[in-house]
């Protein structure tokens, strides 16, 4: 934008770029408050209310009770689940994440080529995205149930096995079920970003690659992967932090069992809230959450940024 | 895409707590008050059966016993001019809806409660004081006492049973036969459970001896404590600051359940694994012996299961005797409300003689009124007559922190349960520990 110039012809037109250009600023201002609004209604202000509650003593039933720091603080490593359930949900996470990124980024190579048969696919990897995961996971309780489940009856009517399974009997098949659960509802949407990156990469690349007598195994780790990285990275975080606060898929799978093995952080955040009725701690886990999701994201970003100069050369 | 938006991304992760706290948030408003209760309005109403003047009186119940309060509250709507206006909440989000309308002012006139949640919401002050209201009733003695009692706070009491629930032992009469066993002679001692369950998993195939929920800790509180109680012997201290659930007693009823789920006589695995939401599911298959349920016929029968063999015995302790928990919802008038004597014009029609006859009796279920448990309905079938009765000799534990120390899937009672009956046995004492430490938080 240019300023106005002293030539007396121009001024007029001067005279109306400036308020142009004020208008646009008004304009601006006014395009973001609505969400200068939201974020401080919704963000700021509830924030701001946790971490007061998770100060004070403040009971679900008969609300805040004072300033009590640092009780609510010191009370989370008192608690016996606490340990064990952020083990837990790194647990997952590391499986959940890895099994998600690795078949997404295989389905998305697999249906990157145009054809019938293609988008037929993608479409059917692509319909549990939009399910509801609350309405999935009762789906899938009812799959796995003993009681009304049909996959153990169908099984043993093939013969494949003699006794029924026990789906989320144990620690073990509980985590593995409900991973194959998240499975089954995300591969389509990281396969869907995935995607999206694979096809912004110049066919030319892969062309000159292929001229050069580049092996397929080649061309994937020199040119594929390090041009996928951006989406790589937006699907890493996705899945990161969406697996680190688990919660609908536990509390109706399995409910913590057996025996606690299967208590996610966030499960203990409600259970501090709606079962020992005390919103002081749980706004306390809550805080200890979102430090280490906001350390988290920032080492990701800081990580998946350093390395794109050295990869684009 | 090459410069990826951290400032979004971070912000996202975080909004999506905000927003989950923000619902803790909306919760907690306004503070309570004990002393705003408009006791005022309550000393001015006429006395003992309120006031039928076409009020509009709102009331909150939970789902699990959606159908037998909206048969009261259909009956009441059609015989009074009052109407109440019902709204029924899905029982998992009962606790939190109440909560939260608790905290903001917003509570209905009558809203009903799980009996073991009861002490957790009158010490709140959650409720209007009916002591003087019930007194005057001419019944008032008559009325079932284990919801009164649960109700009741430093003496005052605050609600009246709404929905009578009972643990009783069912057992397949058809499988009692084909086992060799006399269906008309029930157990009477625990032992004698477990020899008959026995006898019924000896008939091989896809039948089994029993079923219990192992790691629902709230099945075992409505089916195992009654048989202590049926000994005379106790589970917590009255106050509900003191669990004897280590007691010698209750470690003789881990040791039954433990050694029928050693010989295979529990249906396994899904003994282990049933975690609440199917554990009546089982018996209506028409493939278990005997084992706990609660008190209703209602739906029972079925293609694999008929009514006739369907039978039921009082809970029996390790020497004898006779004892349920009296579960289900007692309810109250809500501090916030304005129209209390109309309220109470609905809590003493439903404890009343026509109510419990021709509205409970007559729908096949358990009496808030045991003295009316020979009726006209019951004569019909002599297993409402074992309901109604056993209700006398019930119980209902009584603990404000009820729900995070037994209903709580992470709370510390499963974990004696399941130590005691599948893990560890050694534990218990360790675990009764945990339990004390939840009771007095």
């Amino acid at each position: 934008m240019t300023p106005a110039t002293p030539d007396h012809r121009a001024a007029p037109a001067a005279w109306w770029r400036l308020t142009w250009w004020r208008y646009r600023q008004l304009m601006g201002v006014a395009y973001a408050a609505p969400t200068v609004f939201f974020v401080a209604v919704f963000f700021i202000t509830p924030l701001l209310l946790v971490a007061r509650m998770s100060l004070s003593s403040w009971p679900l039933l008969t609300g805040n009770g004072g300033l009590n720091f640092p009780k609510n603080y010191l009370s989370i490593w008192k608690n016996a689940l606490f340990g064990p359930a952020v083990v837990f949900t790194i647990e997952y996470t590391l499986i959940v994440t890895v099994l998600l990124i690795g078949l997404g980024l295989g389905l998305a190579l697999l249906v990157q080529e145009r054809g019938r048969w293609v988008d037929m696919l993608r479409t059917v990897i692509l319909l549990p995205v939009s399910l509801g995961l609350a309405a999935a996971s009762l789906l899938f309780w009812g799959f796995y149930s003993p009681s009304i489940g049909p996959i153990n009856p169908i099984l043993e009517q093939l013969g494949l096995i003699h006794d029924p399974i026990s789906f989320l009997g144990t620690s073990l098949s509980a985590l593995l079920s409900t991973s194959f659960l998240i499975v089954w509802k995300y591969t389509g949407l990281y396969m869907l970003i995935l995607l999206v990156g694979l096809q912004a990469i110049p066919d030319d690349l892969f062309e000159a690659a292929a001229l050069d007598g580049a092996s397929r195994i080649q061309v994937f780790r020199h040119i594929t992967l390090p041009l996928l990285r951006p989406s790589l990275a937006l699907a890493l975080i996705l899945c990161v932090t969406g697996s680190l606060l688990a919660f609908d898929q536990f509390y109706i799978l399995t409910k913590g069992a057996p025996d606690n093995s299967t208590v996610t952080v966030v499960q203990l955040i409600y259970r501090e809230a709606f079962q020992k009725q005390n919103l002081g701690t749980s706004a306390a886990i809550s805080i200890m959450v979102l430090v280490a999701l906001l350390v988290l994201n920032t080492v990701q970003f800081r990580y998946l940024r350093s390395s794109e100069p050295g990869l684009k050369r | 895409m090459t410069t990826p938006r951290d400032g979004l991304a971070v912000l996202g992760p975080a909004l999506a707590f905000a927003l989950l706290m923000s619902n803790y948030v909306c919760s907690s408003k306004a503070q309570i008050k004990p002393e705003a209760f408009p006791l005022a309005a309550l000393a001015a109403g006429p006395a003992t059966y309120g006031v039928d003047d076409g009020t509009h009186i709102t009331l909150w119940s939970r789902a699990a016993t959606q159908a037998r309060a909206d048969a009261l509250v259909k009956a009441y709507n059609a015989t009074h001019k009052n109407h109440i206006d019902a709204t029924y909440v899905p029982t998992d989000d009962y606790q939190t809806k109440v909560g939260a309308a608790a905290a903001a002012g917003g509570l209905p006139d009558l809203f009903s409660a799980d009996v073991v949640f009861m002490p957790n919401w009158t010490s709140a002050g959650l409720f209007t004081d009916i002591t003087d209201k019930i007194a005057t009733l001419p019944f008032a003695a008559n009325i079932a006492q284990g919801a009164i009692n649960v109700s009741t706070w430093k003496g005052r009491k605050y609600g009246l049973p709404f929905v009578v629930d009972l643990s009783v032992w069912m057992y397949n009469k058809k499988l009692f036969k084909a086992a060799g066993l006399d269906p008309n002679k029930p157990p009477t001692t625990l032992a004698e459970f477990a020899a008959d369950a026995r006898a019924v998993q000896k008939l091989g195939g896809n039948v089994h001896g029993t079923f219990f929920g192992g790691d629902c800790g709230g099945c075992e509180v409505f089916t195992w404590f009654p048989i202590a109680w049926a000994d005379g012997e106790t589970v917590m201290n009255p106050e509900g600051t003191e669990s004897h659930l280590n007691s010698a007693e209750n470690k003789g009823i881990y040791a039954t359940f433990r050694s029928l789920v050693e010989d295979g006589t529990a249906l396994m695995p899904d003994t282990k694994t049933e975690t609440g939401p199917t554990w009546t599911g089982y018996f209506p298959k028409g493939n278990i012996g005997i084992m706990p349920m609660p008190a209703s016929l209602q739906g029972m029968a079925n293609s694999s299961l008929a009514d006739a063999d369907i039978g039921v015995t009082p809970i029996a302790g390790l020497k004898g005797g006779q004892a349920t928990l009296v579960g289900g919802d007692a309810i109250g008038i809500s501090r916030d409300s304005k129209v209390a004597n109309a309220a109470w014009n609905f809590l003493a029609w439903m404890v009343s003689d026509e109510a419990q006859i021709e509205v409970v009796a007559k729908g096949g279920n358990v009496l808030a009124r045991p003295d009316l448990a020979n009726n006209k309905y019951s004569a019909a079938d002599p297993r409402l007559v074992i309901f109604n009765t056993v209700a006398a000799k019930g119980q209902t534990p009584f603990a404000k922190a009820f729900g995070a120390t037994f209903n709580d899937p992470q709370g510390p009672w499963l974990v004696l349960l399941r130590d005691a009956v599948f893990g560890d046995a050694s534990k218990i004492d360790a675990d009764n520990a945990a339990i004390n430490a939840s009771l007095n938080p």
